[in-house]
């Protein structure tokens, strides 16, 4: 007789947590949903606005696309006069192809130089591989900027590395290498190496051997092993990790600031001109919105490959 | 394979030798009497000194601080949430946009985040008068926003390797969910929280420019100071700061790193003697079935 309501009383316990959990769901999901959308998406809209409006001496530097001009009119008016400038000017229009051939240089050559260190620490003894990815991701968790900085003090022309190649007497007269795009590469490839290395070992590691032990046994130089089962199954790392680099690095500043010349132009080093020294807002906007564009594609190639890829960070 | 080994290894010391060549340089020349960085003119510690006595570059240094110290905290927060949206509940609207939210700020590049974010936080000083001015609160937003993105991928992997039975247990012996999330999961994830902080609060403290742009007047960071005075040259006060910077760093990472790895020897330890309790629990029904 008593065992109804125990049973429901039990009942209604047990869907207690059930409800709380769809309580806290929406939270879990929405928080930090409402954050990003906020702070990260929402902002790329501001973006396309201010890259329309005009100049003007006033605060904030810029028109406002909408006005109200009485009796309930309200006259909108769009600039593309940026858009048009972008393209039309070789200034423009030379940074943003000279930022992305800067990037894909520097994302092929990280790819040769952490591919032969991602394969080595994939194939050295287990109790060491913890201690030799530490040693790559260190790097990366001390000051960006005092990494960079570090170069200026190697390249200048009278550094360690012009004092030491004058010492050797390989050279009579200092390198200029400083100021030059070869220090920008110099720059990017230093700082973005751990980038490739970590989805490059993560696709390695994973590799199943006994592949490779059969293609032994069947008589394939390792060469040829190499080239046609290691390499095409860590393809999805080596994309991943190549769009790792490619991306931050066409809209990279510090490092073309500090490092390049004069003629090194690079896309976000103008966005930053254009903000900081010039106050041109909009045209500023214009250019992060071209380069939003540019970027979408290899975003896309990366958001595929990660996957395949495993986790890349570390 | 072992013939080429010496090749590998050849690559292994010439990638590390690249890696840590001029943080090396950095810290020998801290140590340099000349103010000249590349002369070597005999053993110092007076730049230093100078660096403790640089108020300027103090007060920056306390600021990027306490920056780093809330956007850290903050993203552990919502990087955790996020983590735990995508790997637990596999179906949700918005599922598809809240991935690529977190995973965009890691390859973003930081001038669009800046520029960006600045012209929002412009438009809603003018509409809602939020945030009135910039500074201290807008970095701390920004650096949240973007470094979340790194607290996610770490805890998400961590979750995603987690042995939920443990969780499902406390539920079905009658545990609440929160009681359950802060007495059996926060502990299992908690080293990848620790990591997530001191990787979200290393980034906030080294960035430069997202803070050069929703930065105010009166609200400058270390970066800033640093990037102003390397821009003028360089400078031997800058290599004791990066001196400094380096052996913090090296430190707590090798703490987490010991940490951790303690902590997976013990769940090893654990594993193995479950299994080898189980094992002598088998045994013994088995003798006494006999």
């Amino acid at each position: 007789m008593k065992r109804f309501p125990f049973t429901a009383w039990d009942a209604g316990r047990r869907a207690m947590p059930l409800l709380s959990r769809l309580k806290g769901r929406g939270l879990i999901i929405g928080v930090p949903w409402f954050w990003l959308g906020l702070f990260f998406l929402l902002p790329f809209l501001f973006v396309l606005k201010i890259s329309l409006a005009e100049p003007a001496l006033a605060q904030p530097p810029y028109t406002d696309l909408i006005e109200v001009i009485g009796d309930g009119l309200v006259s909108i008016s769009l600039n593309f006069g940026n858009y048009v400038l972008l393209w039309d000017d070789p200034l423009y229009r030379g940074a943003l192809f000279g930022s992305i051939q800067i990037a894909a240089v520097s994302t092929l050559v990280c790819l040769l130089l952490g591919y032969p260190m991602a394969y080595a620490i994939a194939r050295a003894p287990s109790h060491w591989r913890l201690p030799l990815l530490m040693l790559v991701i260190l790097p990366f968790w001390t000051s960006f900027l005092i990494r960079v900085y570090a170069w200026i003090g190697i390249l200048k022309g009278n550094g360690l590395l012009n004092n030491f190649l004058l010492w050797t007497g390989l050279i009579d007269q200092p390198l200029e290498i400083l100021h030059t795009p070869l220090a920008v590469y110099i720059g990017i490839v230093y700082s973005y190496l751990p980038f490739v290395v970590l989805p490059l070992y993560a696709t390695l590691i994973r590799l199943d051997l006994t592949l490779l032990e059969a293609a032994a046994d069947l008589g394939c130089r390792p060469w040829k092993q190499f080239l046609l089962i290691t390499l095409p199954l860590s393809l999805p790392g080596v994309i991943a990790g190549g769009m790792l680099v490619f991306i931050p690095v066409v809209g990279e500043f510090v490092i073309p600031d500090l490092l390049g010349g004069p003629d090194t132009l690079m896309i976000g080093k103008l966005m930053w001109t254009e903000f900081f020294s010039n106050k041109d807002w909009p045209l500023a906007s214009s250019l992060a919105a071209v380069l939003l564009v540019v970027l979408i594609v290899p975003f896309v190639a990366l958001r595929h490959f990660e996957q395949k890829a495993g986790e890349e960070q570390p | 394979m072992k013939r080429r080994f010496p090749l590998l290894l050849t690559f292994l010391v010439f990638g590390y030798a690249f890696l840590y060549g001029p943080i090396l340089s950095l810290i020998v020349y801290s140590f340099n009497e000349s103010r000249l960085v590349t002369v070597w003119a005999g053993f110092s510690t007076k730049w230093y000194g100078e660096l403790l006595q640089n108020d300027q570059l103090l007060g920056a240094a306390w600021l990027s601080v306490k920056i780093a110290a809330s956007t850290a905290t903050g993203a552990v927060i919502l990087g955790t949430l996020a983590a735990m949206a995508l790997v637990r509940f596999r179906r949700f609207r918005g599922r598809g946009s809240l991935q690529v939210m977190v995973t965009a700020p890691l390859v973003m590049p930081e001038v669009i985040i800046g520029l960006s974010l600045l012209l929002l936080f412009v438009a809603m000083q003018e509409t809602i008068g939020w945030p009135s001015g910039r500074g201290q609160t807008t970095i701390t937003i920004a650096h949240m926003t973007f470094a979340m993105a790194y607290v996610t991928v770490i805890v998400q992997s961590r979750l995603a390797h987690m042995d939920q039975s443990l969780e499902e247990a406390a539920l079905d012996l009658g545990a609440r969910p929160v009681k359950v999330f802060f007495t059996i999961t926060l502990p299992l994830i908690a080293p990848a929280l620790m990591a997530g902080w001191l990787l979200a609060f290393t980034l906030s403290l080294d960035d430069l420019v997202v803070a050069s742009f929703v930065s105010g007047p009166g609200a400058t960071t270390l970066p800033m100071v640093v990037y102003s005075s390397v821009r003028l040259g360089v400078s031997p006060e800058i290599n004791a700061l990066a001196t400094i910077i380096v052996l913090c760093v090296s430190v707590a990472v090798l703490i987490a790193g010991i940490l951790l790895y303690r902590q997976e020897k013990r769940a090893q330890r654990e594993q193995n003697m479950l299994n080898a309790t189980q094992a002598a629990d088998v045994a013994e029904r088995a003798q006494a079935s006999r």
